[in-house]
């Protein structure tokens, strides 16, 4: 059994098999994994937010879906995985609350998750894998030796994609 | 009024806060006392301003399961507010409003509503005071209430201050009646309602 190596909220990390990796508790943000499957170097990012294209001076990278994802690839990289063979799993990007407001950040869920299936496709990087919407929040643990994303919610029962 | 981020506010707006915080929780306690019928007393609240990461930690870690009570602002200030509570706590509180023991894991239709009350006179005791220091209008949005994951509950304040800066003030409210109960409020007004929160209370 390797370690579990965790990842907070605007957070993200790099695992190496037989380790895992994890994130506790995503809502709307969004929780993207990815590996290269010969090397099974994979990584995990925790993202809040779609684009830091409206931010001044963005010094949280792992904040945002869009530099998030490219600073993950770019660490899997360094560890050793193949930039052309990584492939992607995604979850979260719930919406929690379902009251009505005309602030779009209450769509920002959604908006997550399409941020980070467009930078994903930029990046040429396959989603195999999706568990995202709905109204509850997800634990997901990444197991990057067999790429499988276990997916825990509360009153459900655990799934793997 | 130029640009303003949670970081660099000054520590005088940051003990206005925490004075708002103060008085929100202590028309709260007493609300729930009338709601309850009984005495209810509380600690003085803790104004807190953490990193994303500590926050999960801070409710017993971000897979605590917790009530989140959400509701939208809108008035002279816009914005959200949210009041926590631990599920045990939630239990304890709808146990006693409805005069019943029940023990199940989940909440049934009737508890989930008895909650929202419980939430929504809260919260509305809260932005009552606050209307009331700062001479606003403040008008709440019908609430929505789920039981989820502390971080999922805690993922959607976190996002709205997040456009903002790396931080989020939360005000951490202890009460007491048989048992102690932890509840947490993070308000969370739009970039525009921070200067005129400011203003009203004469700081800017």
């Amino acid at each position: 059994m390797g370690k579990v190596i965790k990842v907070g909220m605007a957070d993200l990390n790099v695992c190496v098999s037989p380790d895992s990796i994890t994130t506790l508790g995503l809502g709307s943000c969004v929780g993207i994994a990815i590996r290269d499957p010969v090397t099974k170097i994979g990584g995990l990012a925790h993202v809040m937010l779609p684009d830091s294209s409206s931010i001044r001076n963005n010094t949280n990278i792992p904040k945002f879906a869009d530099t998030g994802i490219e600073e993950l690839v770019k660490q899997v990289v360094a560890k050793g995985a193949n930039r052309g063979r990584l492939v992607a799993k995604i979850a979260g990007g719930a919406q929690m609350f379902a009251f009505q407001s005309k602030n779009e950040m209450v769509r920002v869920g959604e908006r997550n998750v399409e941020a980070t299936r467009k930078k994903l496709a930029q990046l040429k990087i396959p989603v195999l894998a999706a568990d995202t919407g709905k109204n509850y929040g997800r634990t997901v643990i990444f197991y990057p030796e067999t790429g499988d994303f276990v997916i825990r919610a509360v009153g459900k029962p655990e799934s793997v994609i | 009024m130029g640009e303003i981020t949670l970081e660099k506010m000054s520590n005088e707006y940051f003990d206005v806060l925490k004075e708002l915080g103060n008085i929100g929780a202590g028309n709260a306690t007493t609300a729930l006392a009338q709601m309850m019928q009984c005495k209810v007393d509380m600690a003085v609240p803790q104004v807190r301003l953490l990193e994303f990461k500590e926050m999960g930690e801070m409710m017993g870690g971000e897979e605590t399961i917790m009530a989140g009570i959400y509701l939208g602002i809108e008035g002279d200030i816009t914005g959200s507010i949210m009041f926590l509570l631990e599920k045990q706590a939630a239990r304890h509180l709808v146990n006693k409003l409805m005069g019943m023991q029940i023990e199940g894991e989940e909440f049934s239709e009737m508890e989930f509503s008895a909650l929202k009350e419980v939430g929504n006179i809260i919260t509305g005791a809260y932005l009552n005071s606050l209307s009331g220091l700062t001479n606003l209008v403040i008008y709440p949005s019908v609430p929505d209430l789920t039981v989820d994951m502390a971080g999922a509950i805690l993922s959607v304040p976190a996002i709205q201050f997040g456009a903002l800066g790396d931080k989020m003030l939360l005000i951490q409210t202890q009460f007491f009646d048989d048992m102690v109960l932890d509840g947490y409020f993070i308000l969370v007004p739009n970039l525009d309602s921070y200067g005129k929160i400011l203003s009203a209370l004469g700081l800017s």
